[in-house]
């Protein structure tokens, strides 16, 4: 009988390591949505001196290869550098958890994001972002690719879901196209404000929905 | 690897066959397998055909109909599009372009409307509530004078809701409405008689009745108008051409006439001990459909804050085999449009677990799977990001 996952996958899902929250954790991310299926939580421990990661745990609401790739993301990333644990990619999670079915890549790279951004969390929150630039219509469109159309199971802006964005002196408007009444919509404008409002000069944010 | 042992809950999907429904479909493979000819033929070929008349009978009789009501087909898929698309063939163009079906249908007949709507029909999906009943007064306010044909589900395949077919069916006859039911999950199980319910066609299939794959059937009511919709000999009554499947047609009989009231009290004992002991030993678990206006054999509930396929992968390594409505399960990567039509939400859809129980199933197999799943959902929660 042949199974979609490796035994290494099962091996993780069977029993995760690093499963769980990090008290007062250096930095941490939650990525994903209950809308769009899956959620991946991160947390980083790390030496202020040598920036290394000395502890991570991970919490996972998905389906198996969601649980196997935070599990295994742990283990590389564990006792890396900060600069050496961004480098991790998706390929090397799955090279690792010896392959994962094709359908199955959006669930797992959820795990990969959330390493990087409870990385970024740590830099933010120690003021290491070293040049702070100005949010631009770009920045946001690419964060806003981390916002899940539930509907699809792809990115909003892949989805073309993203009617417009305007930034004016700190405040950004966000169009969706879907109606305001869409079952969706107010999951979507959760998301999106989890994802724009920590930009440092955002002041205000403003999602509006298309008649 | 874990002892394995092996359960089978996914009976709504397909059953295991009956040994005695084998035996039974035996020797119209072996000994009468000749074509069903009429009476001035070969002495092979009316034996052949008798075994055809009988089983049409015994079918024709479960429903309460006469036998030249009742055609034989290759299962609910193609009963379901005989029905939509050949009234739609017979009508679209004398009264109507108009149809109404329930928004949680099996795809046969939901894919089958969306198909009439590119072909320039239009399809009124109506809204259940959150058990999954259809609300009759739009219903009633949906049907006009180009409505030619309401379709609506006898139980859903899902949730397990028995939809009150009676007062449908009376609505419809009221407005002279031709309507339809997908009993798929019903038939044998939940009494359904065309002399006391106004039913004009009838979806029903072996697979679900621990009888072969491969066959079903439809029950027309005498004078219905229905088109031929593929096109070849003149079998069944000139509705469905193609060789009889004879032996297939024995075995759905057989499998029929093994079906008793007993057994169905067996199924839905095990169905409420199932519920029961779930809903009182885990806590945020929701029962998805009404509590007893459901299927004998369906049990679905939805576990927070935690994903089907993971349940799915852990249940099936301690040899358990259940169903469920998660995205992540399926081919398309769907969730469920049934737990969407009930009002979920994308987090029930993911959780919900349909349980659907057979034959051969025991309640030691009830009380088995309660234990393993209150360790599994227990180990899945303790991972989860949600919930605390």
């Amino acid at each position: 009988m042949s199974f979609p996952y490796s035994e290494t996958v099962m091996e993780h899902f069977r029993n995760p390591h690093n499963v769980g929250k990090i008290e007062n954790a250096d930095g941490k991310a939650m990525e994903g949505s209950p809308a769009c299926g899956d959620m991946v939580s991160v947390h980083i421990k790390v030496d202020p001196e040598t920036k290394i990661i000395s502890d991570i745990k991970f919490e996972s609401y998905g389906c198996a290869s969601n649980i196997a790739t935070g599990s295994i993301i742990t283990e590389l990333a564990k006792g890396k550098t900060l600069d050496e644990a961004k480098k991790i990619t998706w390929k090397e999670a799955s090279e690792a958890l010896g392959g994962l079915p094709k359908i199955k890549v959006h669930c797992s790279v959820l795990a990969v994001e959330g390493l990087l951004s409870a990385i970024e969390n740590y830099e933010e929150r120690h003021g290491l972002i070293k040049d702070r630039k100005p949010t631009t219509i770009e920045i946001v469109r690419k964060r806003l690719k981390k916002v899940m159309n539930p509907m699809a199971g792809l990115d909003l802006v892949r989805t073309n879901l993203v009617q417009g964005i305007e930034i004016k002196k700190g405040s950004v408007r966000v169009v969706i196209d879907l109606p305001p009444d869409h079952q969706f919509a107010p999951a979507i404008k959760e998301e999106i404000k989890e994802k724009i409002e920590p930009l440092w000069d955002v002041k205000e944010l403003t999602v509006e929905f298309t008649e | 690897m874990l002892k394995r042992r092996e359960v089978y809950l996914d009976n709504s999907a397909v059953t295991r066959l009956d040994e005695r429904v084998l035996e039974a479909m035996k020797p119209y493979y072996f000994e009468k397998y000749a074509v069903a000819t009429s009476d001035f033929a070969y002495s092979m070929g009316i034996e052949a055909r008798e075994g055809l008349d009988g089983a049409r009978e015994t079918l024709a009789r479960a429903l309460g109909a006469d036998s030249g009501e009742f055609i034989f087909t290759s299962g609910s898929t193609e009963s379901s599009n005989i029905a939509l698309k050949g009234v739609a063939l017979a009508l679209g163009n004398k009264k109507g372009k108009h149809l109404i079906v329930s928004k949680i249908e099996d795809f046969p007949v939901l894919n089958s409307a969306k198909d009439l709507e590119k072909h320039g029909f239009n399809v009124t999906y109506l809204d259940v509530d959150n058990e999954g009943f259809v609300n009759l007064d739009q219903l009633r306010e949906s049907i006009t004078n180009e409505t030619i044909l309401v379709s609506i589900q006898h139980a859903n395949q899902e949730i397990g809701t028995i939809q009150d077919i009676e007062k449908i069916g009376l609505i419809c006859r009221e407005k002279g409405v031709l309507f339809h039911t997908d009993a798929t999950h019903t038939f044998t199980k939940v009494p359904l008689d065309v002399k006391k319910i106004p039913v004009d066609l009838i979806t029903v299939s072996a697979h679900t009745i621990h009888g072969p794959r491969g066959i079903g059937g439809l029950y027309i009511r005498q004078g219905t108008k229905i088109a031929k919709w593929m096109d070849g000999g003149f079998q069944e009554f000139n509705l469905r051409p193609g060789l009889e499947n004879i032996p297939a047609a024995v075995g759905f009989a057989k499998a029929t006439e093994l079906v008793t009231d007993r057994e169905t009290e067996r199924l839905q004992s095990m169905r409420d001990h199932l519920i029961d002991r779930i809903l009182a030993e885990i806590p945020d678990a929701d029962l998805n459909g009404h509590r007893w206006k459901r299927l004998p054999q369906n049990a679905n509930i939805s576990f927070h804050f935690i994903e089907g396929e993971s349940i799915i992968l852990h249940l099936d390594m301690h040899g358990f085999a259940v169903s469920t409505g998660s995205a992540c399960f399926s081919r398309s990567l769907e969730g469920s449009h049934v737990i969407f039509g009930i009002g979920g939400d994308h987090e029930k859809a993911h959780g919900s677990i349909r349980f659907t129980f057979g034959r051969y199933n025991t309640m030691e197999d009830v009380d088995a799977v309660v234990d393993t799943l209150a360790e599994v959902v227990q180990k899945l929660r303790s991972i989860s990001p949600l919930g605390k």
